[in-house]
C-alpha cells in the first residue's frame, strides 16, 4: 500500500493558479483509473483531473471555490504498491501547506465539507492508517482543541441555516398546521396564521423558535396582506464559485471601471434577410446554415477598418490602449453553467461562411466545456445576441478590457412609412456600449451608422475596397 | 320586575356554561349566569359524576360478590348485600359537594347567578322567571349553553317503569330484571353496572354490535365481559313497546319476543335542548338538530355564542368546558379560535374504553398512509397484578412522518391514559416522542410506550 499525492496540474499558458470548482469524489470513495476526480478552472477553461490509477481517496484538499497554486497537493489516494508520497515529500507538503490547512480547519469547512461529527470521524479513520500523517489529521486536533476558533469560524456556514427554518417542509395545501397549544396561543395573540408558518419539526411541527423566526422575518406583514398564499421563508445559500464567480468579477470590474455609453439605433434588415434566406436555400451541404451573426461580423469588420479605435483593449492601469489589427470577435454564448464568450479570431480574414462555421464550432465547444483557454480569451471586440429573446433594447456590459460591445436585439416586422404608405419591414435594433473614456459619442454613432448602412444594403458587405 | 344589565350572560350552568362564567369573571367581565336547576348541569347532577359513582359502587359490590366465591387471590368474604338507597344517598352527597363547589367558584369569580328559567326576548334581552320574581337581563354578549336531554322513543315514553339515565341513577332498589334499549356508551355503562349490582340485564340494540362508535377490536373485550356478567345482548333487535312486566321486541330474525324487565332503561342518545328558551326570538342558523357555530363558537348572530351539547356532537362535558373557556376569553377581547386536535372520549364500561384522535379506519378514510400497532395489557406487568390483562393500547400514526394521529386503549382503569393521549396529540407528538419518553414501571402506561415502540417495529416486551 502506498500513498499517491495528486497536485494541481499545470494547465498551460503560464497559469500559476486554478480554482477548484468541483469534487467528483468524496473521502473514502474507491476510484478507478481515469475516473474523473475533480474539475479545476483557470480563467475560462475548465479542466478535469482524472485518477492516475485505481485507489481509495484519503484526503481532499481545497474546498470548492478555493484558488490553488499549480503544483500544490489537492488530494491523496491510497493505492496498491508504492505511492509517490515519500516520507520526506509528505513532511515537505505539511510544511508547505500548514497555513493554508490551518485556516481551512478553523473555518470549519473541512475539505469534503462534512458538518456532522460522524463524517469527521470517518475522515480520521480514513487518514489514520496512512504511513505518514496527512495534513488534515495533523491540523485537526489543534483546531478541535480551540473551540473559540472553531466557533468564530463556523458561523460562515451554520448559523444562517439555524436561524431560518431551512428544514421546514412545505405544508401540503389543506393540511392543518401542527403546533403545541402554547405555540398556537402565542400565534393567535400575535395575529399570525400558523398555516403560513413553516414548521421545522420532523412532522412539520411549528416550534416556538419557528414562530420567532417567522415574526423576525417580517412574516407578520405578509399575513396581514389577507392572501391565502403561503410565503416561502426558505433561504438557500449558493456559493458563488467557478464560472459564476469569474463572471461576477469581470462584470464588477467592467461596471466599476468603465463609464459606459450605450447607443441604440434600428436597422432595416429586410434586404439582409432576403439575401440570407437565399444563401441558405442555395448553400452546399457542407456549408453551415447562416444566421445573422456572420453578416454582422463582416459588417463590423468593415466598420472597424474605418474606426479602428473600436477594436482595442484598454490597459487602464498602464494608461495604454492596445489597438489591434486583428479583429478577434468575442461572441457571448449561454451555457448550462453560465455565460461564456468564445472568440472568433481574425474576422478580417474570414468570409461569411468561415465566420458561420467558426461560430458553430465554438458554440459547441463552449457548450460541452471543451473550449480551450485560447478559444475563450483574447477578444478585441464583443457581440452579444439573445436571438428571439433579444428584446427591444439592452444595455450591454463591455467585456473588459475591450472598449466596445455590439448588442443584437430581436427582429420584428414593423410598419414603416415609405413614400406614401406604410410597408411591412423587418426591423432590428442594435444596442451597443462603448468605453466613454476612450470612445467619444460621435465616433460611436458613426461606427454604428456605418454598420447599419452595411446591413441595410448587404451587397456592400461583400464589395471589395 | 327586576332589571339587570351585564357584559356577558350565560344561559345554562352545566360544565360549559359555568366554566364560561367563571373564566369571564376571572377576566373581569361583568357576568350573569342563569340556571333553573342546581348548577352543574347534566354532568354533575344526572350524568358523568353520579353514573361514575354508581359504577364504582357496582364494581365494589361485584368484587365482594366475586370474593364470596372461589377466587385466585385467596380472599373469602360472606355473601355481600347492597342497600341501593344508601348508595344513592352517598352518590347524592358527592353531587351536592361538587355542585356546591361550582356555586362557590362562581361566587368567587364574582359571577351573579340568577335561578330560574331563561327565555330570550331578543338578541340582547333575556327574561327569567326566577324564584324572587321576574327578572329582565340586558346583556352585551350572550352564550347559549342549554345542553341536551335524553331522547324519548314515541312507543316507549318515559314514565313509570320506562326510565332514562336520570332515573336510573336514583333508583331506590336494584331491579331484579332490567331491559336496556340502546347499546351506546350510556346503555352499556349503566347496563353493566346494574348487572354487577345483581340485575338480570338484557340489552337491546338495533345494530349488530355494541358501542357502534368504536371499532370492533375495541368493543370485543367489553362484549366478552358483558357476557361474563350474564348480560344478554339482543343485537339487531328492535324494541317495540312496553309489555306487562317487560319489553316487547322484534329479534334479528323478525320474531316477536317479550323480555322480562322490571325497569326499561331507554338510552338511545341525547338531543340538543333547542326549544323552550326563546330560540324563536332569535335568528339562529341550525345544523340539523343543533345550533350552528363557527370556529369561535359564535352563532349566526353576532355576539351570541353557543357551546356544549346544544351545538351537537361530540356531546362531552370536557368539550363544552373548553368551548366555554374559549368563548369567555373571546368576549374579553382575546384572540381565540377552536384549534383543538383531539377531544378524547371514554366509555366507563368494564373494561374501559378510551379514544383520542383517529382510529385506523378513520385515518385511512382521511387519506393517510397509516402505521398502527397495539400492545396487549396481557404483556404488561402492572395489568397482570391488577387482574386487568384484557385489552390493549393502540397507536395510529402517519406512515410517512410518524405523526401520531390517534391513540386508543381498552382495559380496566385505562380511562386515565386519556391524559397522556390528549397531550401527545395536542403537542403534535411523533411515535418516536412517545417511544423515547420514560414511562414509569410498573404501570399500565408502559403499554403506551410499548405500543409506540411496536409501531416503530421494535417493541421490547412482546
Amino acid at each position: 500500500m502506498g500513498e499517491h499525492v495528486i497536485k494541481m496540474p499545470d494547465i498551460g499558458e503560464g497559469v500559476a493558479e486554478a480554482e477548484l470548482v468541483e469534487w467528483e469524489v468524496a473521502v473514502g470513495d474507491e476510484v478507478r483509473e481515469d475516473q474523473v476526480l475533480a474539475a479545476v478552472m483557470t480563467d475560462k477553461a475548465t479542466v478535469e483531473i482524472p485518477a492516475p490509477r485505481d485507489g481509495k481517496i484519503l484526503w481532499l484538499g481545497p474546498e470548492i471555490g478555493e484558488v490553488v497554486a499549480v503544483g500544490s497537493p489537492i488530494m491523496r489516494m491510497e493505492i496498491e504498491g508504492e505511492g509517490n508520497a515519500t516520507p520526506g515529500e509528505t513532511s515537505e507538503v505539511i510544511e508547505a501547506a500548514p497555513a493554508d490547512a490551518d485556516e481551512r480547519e478553523k473555518s470549519g469547512a473541512t475539505p469534503s465539507a462534512p458538518e456532522s461529527p460522524e463524517e469527521d470521524a470517518r475522515e480520521h479513520e480514513g487518514v489514520a492508517p496512512a504511513p505518514a500523517p496527512a495534513t488534515s489529521s495533523a491540523a485537526k486536533p489543534a483546531a478541535a482543541k480551540t473551540p473559540a476558533a472553531t466557533q468564530t469560524a463556523r458561523p460562515a456556514v451554520k448559523p444562517s441555516t439555524a436561524a431560518t427554518p431551512q428544514r421546514a417542509v412545505p405544508r401540503p395545501v389543506g393540511e392543518k398546521p401542527l403546533a403545541s397549544p402554547a405555540v398556537r396561543k402565542r400565534a393567535l395573540d400575535a395575529g399570525i396564521d400558523l398555516r403560513r408558518v413553516p414548521g421545522s419539526g420532523e412532522a412539520g411541527q411549528i416550534s416556538h423558535d419557528d414562530l420567532d423566526a417567522f415574526i423576525e422575518s417580517g412574516g407578520e406583514a405578509v399575513v396581514r396582506g389577507g392572501s391565502s398564499r403561503m410565503p416561502n421563508m426558505a433561504i438557500d445559500e449558493i456559493k458563488v464559485v467557478g464560472l459564476r464567480r469569474k463572471i461576477a468579477e469581470k462584470m464588477q470590474i467592467a461596471k466599476t471601471r468603465i463609464p459606459h455609453i450605450t447607443y441604440v439605433d434600428e436597422v432595416d434588415v429586410t434586404a439582409l434577410e432576403e439575401l440570407r434566406a437565399k444563401l441558405n436555400r442555395e448553400k452546399r451541404d457542407d456549408q453551415p446554415k447562416l444566421t445573422l451573426l456572420p453578416f454582422l461580423m463582416r459588417a463590423m469588420a468593415r466598420a472597424i477598418a474605418e474606426k479602428p479605435q473600436m477594436n482595442a483593449r484598454y490597459d487602464d492601469d498602464a494608461g495604454v490602449i492596445h489597438q489591434h489589427g486583428g479583429m478577434h470577435m468575442g461572441v457571448a454564448a449561454q451555457t448550462d453553467k453560465g455565460l461564456v464568450v468564445p472568440v472568433v479570431r481574425h474576422v478580417e480574414a474570414l468570409s461569411v461562411w468561415d465566420c458561420a462555421s467558426e461560430l458553430m464550432r465554438l458554440a459547441e465547444a463552449a457548450k460541452d466545456g471543451s473550449a480551450t483557454r485560447d478559444e475563450l480569451t483574447g477578444a478585441t471586440i464583443t457581440i452579444t445576441s439573445l436571438g428571439a429573446m433579444g428584446g427591444l433594447v439592452t444595455t450591454p456590459v463591455i467585456n473588459y478590457p475591450e472598449v466596445a460591445i455590439v448588442g443584437v436585439n430581436k427582429m420584428r416586422v414593423t410598419p414603416v412609412w415609405q413614400d406614401t404608405q406604410f410597408v411591412p419591414r423587418k426591423m432590428m435594433n442594435l444596442s451597443s456600449s462603448f468605453d466613454h473614456r476612450v470612445i467619444d459619442g460621435w465616433d460611436a454613432a458613426v461606427f454604428i451608422q456605418r454598420i447599419k448602412g452595411l446591413l441595410e444594403s448587404p451587397a456592400m458587405i461583400f464589395i471589395e475596397d | 320586575m327586576t332589571n339587570l344589565t351585564c357584559k356577558f350572560l350565560v344561559i345554562g350552568a352545566g360544565p360549559g356554561g359555568y366554566i364560561a362564567a367563571i373564566r369571564a369573571g376571572q377576566l373581569g367581565l361583568d357576568t350573569i349566569i342563569v340556571e333553573a336547576a342546581p348548577v352543574g348541569g347534566t354532568c354533575l347532577n344526572v350524568g358523568c359524576i353520579p353514573s361514575k359513582a354508581l359504577i364504582h359502587a357496582a364494581e365494589e359490590y361485584e368484587a365482594a360478590a366475586h370474593f364470596a366465591g372461589e377466587n385466585p387471590l385467596g380472599i373469602s368474604v360472606k355473601a355481600p348485600a347492597i342497600d341501593l338507597a344508601q348508595t344513592i344517598a352517598w352518590k347524592d352527597g358527592i353531587v351536592g359537594k361538587l355542585t356546591g363547589g361550582v356555586a362557590a367558584l362562581l361566587k368567587k369569580a364574582k359571577v351573579r347567578t340568577v335561578k330560574g328559567w331563561a327565555t330570550f326576548q331578543d338578541g340582547r334581552t333575556v327574561h327569567v322567571d326566577s324564584e324572587d320574581g321576574p327578572v329582565t337581563i340586558v346583556a352585551e354578549k350572550a352564550c347559549i349553553a342549554t345542553g341536551s336531554a335524553p331522547v324519548e322513543l314515541p312507543f316507549l315514553p318515559f314514565g313509570g317503569n320506562v326510565i332514562s339515565s336520570t332515573e336510573a341513577l336514583s333508583l331506590d332498589s336494584v331491579p331484579a330484571t332490567m331491559a336496556v334499549v340502546g347499546a351506546g356508551y350510556i346503555g352499556m355503562e349503566l347496563g353493566m353496572a346494574y348487572a354487577k349490582l345483581g340485575s338480570k340485564v338484557t340489552i337491546v340494540e338495533m345494530e349488530d354490535r355494541v358501542l357502534p362508535l368504536y371499532d370492533k377490536d375495541m368493543t370485543k373485550p367489553v362484549m366478552k365481559r358483558a357476557e361474563a356478567l350474564g348480560i344478554e345482548l339482543r343485537l339487531g333487535a328492535k324494541a317495540k313497546g312496553q309489555a306487562k312486566d317487560g319489553l316487547d321486541i322484534e329479534t334479528a330474525d323478525g320474531t316477536a319476543e317479550t323480555i322480562a324487565a322490571e325497569k326499561i332503561l331507554v338510552t338511545v342518545g341525547r338531543r340538543p335542548v333547542t326549544e323552550g328558551w326563546g330560540r324563536e326570538a332569535l335568528v339562529l342558523d341550525m345544523d340539523g338538530r343543533h345550533i350552528r357555530i363557527d370556529d369561535k363558537c359564535e352563532t349566526s348572530m353576532k355576539g351570541i355564542y353557543a357551546i356544549g351539547d346544544v351545538t351537537g356532537e361530540p356531546m362531552l362535558a370536557h368539550r363544552a368546558m373548553a368551548q366555554g373557556e374559549m368563548v369567555a376569553e373571546i368576549v374579553a377581547g382575546e384572540k381565540r379560535i377552536w384549534d383543538k386536535r383531539a377531544i378524547p372520549a371514554i366509555c366507563f364500561t368494564d373494561p374501559e374504553i378510551v379514544s383520542a384522535g383517529l382510529s385506523p379506519a378513520e385515518a385511512e378514510a382521511e387519506g393517510y398512509d397509516v402505521k398502527t400497532a397495539i400492545f396487549p395489557f396481557a404483556a404488561n406487568g402492572r395489568s397482570l397484578t391488577m387482574e386487568a390483562d384484557d385489552g390493549f393500547v393502540r397507536v395510529v400514526a402517519r406512515a410517512d412522518n410518524h405523526l401520531v394521529l390517534g391513540l386508543q386503549a381498552v382495559g380496566k382503569g385505562c380511562a386515565e391514559l386519556s391524559a397522556a393521549f390528549g397531550l401527545a396529540l395536542e403537542m403534535g407528538a411523533r411515535v418516536e416522542d412517545i417511544a423515547d419518553t420514560i414511562h414509569a414501571h410498573p404501570t399500565q402506561g408502559e403499554a403506551l410506550q410499548e405500543a409506540a415502540l411496536r409501531t416503530l417495529g421494535h417493541a421490547l416486551h412482546i
